[in-house]
């Protein structure tokens, strides 16, 4: 089959960030996968407590504070996750570093307070369906928050490399960021489910 | 121009001047395809996307042909290892109270020939089309996310594998392809069968959700330029909606299965009455991924069969837009049918209703689709050859298996006939009529593309009659026995119900679709081998995987296609448009806008790579020792971790920097 010449695309920058970014797409692809994980997790708790007469059980609802924290923590930790976006925007290498290692340390500051999270729940994974459920959105939420903050970290030591200068690597930045804002996001409606539902009565 | 679109603009431009500005390494150029001759273009785009020799390379590949051809060859194995089961069970019941098999030899049979159908084979194969041809399709180099889609491969080959050791070890899951509680919980389901199942479930699911988030950016991002959504392919776009009901559907099975094993594994009450649990929970959570599931397998097949019609119409579908709008609307309504499973478990009467009622309407996007077709045919000046020959079975036989489902949506109907052998006379019409007769006709249709030869057209005919009249000698009659009342999943009767002869002859019906198949790998052995030569496009089909050679080489096309029209073959018959000014050195391939597919950016592929292997070896590890230790989670981590360090890490290959 013959050829014709109909575009030229020599001028076409070498990466794109944000939605420009095939990446960009692949992550909130897996956000969409893994947010419909959370919904049916959730319903499923809801759908418990609904068959259930009585929630809690017959056992005191759990300690809020921990979970209140870790909340207060994961909001706070928005505002300069923003602010890593701005300069990975930029292409700005030593803000982005110092961005990045902040929001290490804002990653593994939740995870700690999550440690006294699971006792707070005053129940045990076997003792009974509630307790069941509160443990599997508990640990649902946390595998998420260590997967991201093992991406974190190995992305800020890969941004204290040479291979760091390259727009691909910013584009990283960008969608680690975008990531973390659904770790947030997730993490409100099953803190309300968790700590605040045998609250209602 | 909007002025939503004027402030994009602007955005744009502002990260270009920054990304100017930014720290970034000066851009590397190397020798681009402007100005090469074919030779040298070939010459050195043959050495940038080649697969290198040897072990190493080909475990490292991350060519999305390359990777197709190995989930088509590893699932056709899987269907021929679920076709024996059938087989196998055939002949049990082929008369009354016959002792080839045991109830407990039939239960894991029956098992392991739904679950192998389902996920080792119904699914994996249509994605596997779908990672061969999409990329092609669309006008690409390569899938988006090649190493996710390479590790896909080795998760679901572990899955696979894992299923079949255990039940050559007598261990396999004998309790249903889904598998309900309290039958499979920790009770009733002693031993680790049951385990098997829900850690099966966990592989094959990651690794279709794998390929289906690969698919979905490779359709939004990495269209040739031009291809805007109004020409995208009618298949691509099957592929695009299927791709989006698994990230919505899969999760929910793999929430299922991994609160099954929970309670089985760490004594969680999630599913377990006694406890607050509940077992109905478990069919909810199973068929609201159970029902799309059914349309996972069915809307590529609809893609399929739009393909091979308008290539022996010689026209295009008729109805682009209602088909595409039909597409979409399945997609949306296979949600909302999940009860329809559940009608014998006592649920409410309005919610009965509200799903009978949503159960019948999906028939009218499907009915629009058929009419589609038939006016496509009438318009058009078929020609018959074996894949539309399997096209017209597929109408024959899915309309059927429709009419049957309309029925069965009606609750007192489907009370009546509940677990009889007339729903599964149903739903291998529908999954036999609606996927495997279409992607039989998609073998003999991209065959020619795939190895470069044409399969054999008398051993295809023969191939169809066979299965036709097999197929429906075999599962028409169950109809007839299921209205009788005999159960599914029994593994013998007793004389006097006078089941011996209607069964015999569907044994009979069953040992013929069997020869069709064997006849069916005869010519697909036969043709690799000795068919004749195919030429670039032996059907003259408009879509784009018929402008490169066949079968494609490793960069699928030289240059990449500039599209102009819905079939851009048809559009001009002599010439392709193509775009120049790609690097040859680098994988180069092109981003592109997602509604209008204008070309964006250059942006690089990356290279093969052995660590989705490695990483593939530590998560299939980690769910294998699952099954025996909650502590494999922990002890797996480490190993995951590193694989995916690997994996991700940059090795300094130009395509990595930039």
């Amino acid at each position: 089959m013959k050829q014709r010449l109909a575009a030229d695309l020599s001028k076409l920058p070498t990466f794109g960030l944000g939605p420009r970014s095939p990446t960009w797409w692949g992550t909130l692809a897996f956000m969409a996968l893994e947010g419909t994980g959370f919904a049916l997790a959730a319903g499923a708790y809801l759908y418990l407590a609904y068959l259930s007469p009585e929630w809690p059980p017959g056992v005191p609802p759990p300690n809020h504070w921990p979970g209140t924290i870790v909340t207060l923590l994961l909001l706070a930790s928005v505002v300069p996750n923003h602010i890593l976006n701005r300069y990975a925007e930029a292409c700005a290498m030593v803000p982005v570093r110092i961005g990045l290692v902040v929001m290490s340390v804002l990653g593994i500051a939740p995870l700690v307070v999550r440690w006294f999270e699971f006792p707070a729940l005053n129940i045990y994974w076997d003792a009974n369906a509630y307790g069941s459920m509160l443990w599997v959105l508990l640990g649902l939420h946390t595998t998420h928050l260590i997967t991201d903050v093992g991406d974190t970290l190995v992305l800020t030591v890969l941004m204290f490399t040479r291979h760091g200068y390259s727009g691909r690597r910013f584009g990283d930045v960008g969608d680690n960021v975008f990531y973390w804002d659904f770790v947030v996001a997730t993490w409100i409606p099953i803190y309300l489910l968790i700590y605040w539902t045998p609250r209602l009565g | 121009m909007s002025s939503a679109n004027l402030a994009h603009e602007r955005h744009l431009a502002q990260q270009r001047e920054a990304a100017q500005k930014g720290d970034l390494a000066p851009e590397r150029d190397g020798p681009r395809d402007t100005g090469l001759d074919d030779a040298s273009l070939d010459r050195w785009l043959a050495r940038t996307w080649q697969t290198t020799p040897g072990i190493i390379g080909a475990l490292s590949s991350v060519d999305h042909k390359i990777v197709a051809r190995r989930y088509l060859i590893t699932a056709f194995v899987f269907l021929c290892l679920g076709g024996l089961s059938a087989v196998a069970m055939r002949i049990q019941l082929s008369g009354p109270e016959r002792g080839l098999i045991g109830p407990d030899r039939y239960n894991q049979l029956f098992t392991m020939h739904g679950v192998t159908m389902m996920f080792l084979f119904a699914v994996p194969i249509v994605q596997a089309t779908g990672i061969y041809l999409v990329p092609l399709m669309v006008g690409t180099r390569n899938i988006a996310f090649p190493r996710l889609n390479a590790f896909s491969f080795w998760i679901y080959l572990s899955g696979g594998l894992f299923a079949w050791v255990s039940f050559a070890l007598d261990m396999a899951p004998d309790v249903g392809w889904f598998s309900y509680v309290p039958l499979s919980g920790p009770e009733f389901g002693p031993g680790k069968r049951s385990d098997v199942w829900a850690q099966m479930i966990t592989y094959t699911e990651v690794s279709s959700l794998a390929v289906a988030v690969a698919t979905i950016v490779t359709v939004l991002k990495q269209r040739a330029p031009g291809m805007s959504l109004d020409r995208i392919p009618l298949y691509v776009w099957a592929m695009l909606v299927t791709s989006f009901v698994i990230v919505f559907a899969m999760p929910a099975v793999m929430i299922t299965s991994t609160f099954l094993i929970l309670d089985r594994l760490v004594g969680t009450h999630i599913f377990n009455p006694a406890e607050g649990g509940d077992v109905l929970l478990f069919q909810h959570l199973f068929w609201f991924f159970g029902h799309p599931e059914v349309y996972i397998i069915f809307l590529p097949a609809t893609g399929i069969v739009s393909s091979i019609i308008a290539a022996f119409a010689r026209r295009p579908v008729f109805g682009y837009l209602g088909m595409v709008l039909s597409l979409i609307a399945v997609g949306f309504l296979s949600f909302g049918l999940w009860v329809h499973h559940m009608f014998a478990t006592g649920l409410p009467k309005l919610g009965a209703s509200f799903f009978t009622a949503s159960s019948m309407m999906i028939a009218i996007p499907n009915g629009l689709q058929i009419f589609c077709w038939l006016a496509t045919l009438w318009d058009g000046r078929p020609i018959v050859r074996t894949p539309l020959l399997f096209v017209f079975g597929f109408f024959f036989t899915f309309v059927a298996g429709g009419l049957t489902g309309v029925m069965l949506a009606s609750v007192p109907l489907d009370l009546q006939v509940h677990d009889t052998y007339f729903v599964v006379a149903h739903f291998h019409y529908v999954l036999i009529g609606g996927s495997v007769f279409p992607l039989l006709g998609a073998t003999y249709f991209w065959f020619p593309k795939i190895t470069g030869r044409m399969m054999s057209e008398r051993l295809g005919r023969w191939h169809f009659w066979l299965a036709f009249i097999g197929f429906n000698a075999a599962f028409f009659p169950m109809h007839i026995v299921g209205l009788w009342g005999m159960p599914r999943r029994v593994y013998t009767y007793p004389v006097e119900l006078g089941w011996g002869n209607i069964n015999l002859f569907i044994t009979a019906g069953a040992v013929i679709l069997f020869v069709s198949f064997v006849l069916f790998t005869v010519n697909l052995v036969h043709s690799a081998l000795r068919g004749d030569p195919a030429g670039d496009n032996p059907w003259h089909a408009g879509t784009l995987e018929w402008a490169t050679a066949s079968p494609p080489p490793s960069y699928n096309f030289a240059r990449i296609p500039v599209v102009t029209h819905s079939e851009p073959l048809w559009a001009e018959r002599d010439t392709l448009p193509v775009a120049i000014g790609l690097r040859v050195d680098v994988r180069e391939l092109v981003i592109s806008t997602v509604a209008e597919a204008h070309p964006d950016v250059r942006e690089t592929s990356v290279t093969p790579s052995i660590w989705p292997l490695f990483a593939a070896l530590a998560i299939g590890a980690t769910f294998l020792y699952s099954i025996f230790s909650p502590w494999a989670v922990v002890w797996g981590a480490g190993p995951i971790a590193i694989t995916l360090i690997g994996w991700f890490w940059p090795k300094g290959d130009p395509e990595d920097e930039e």
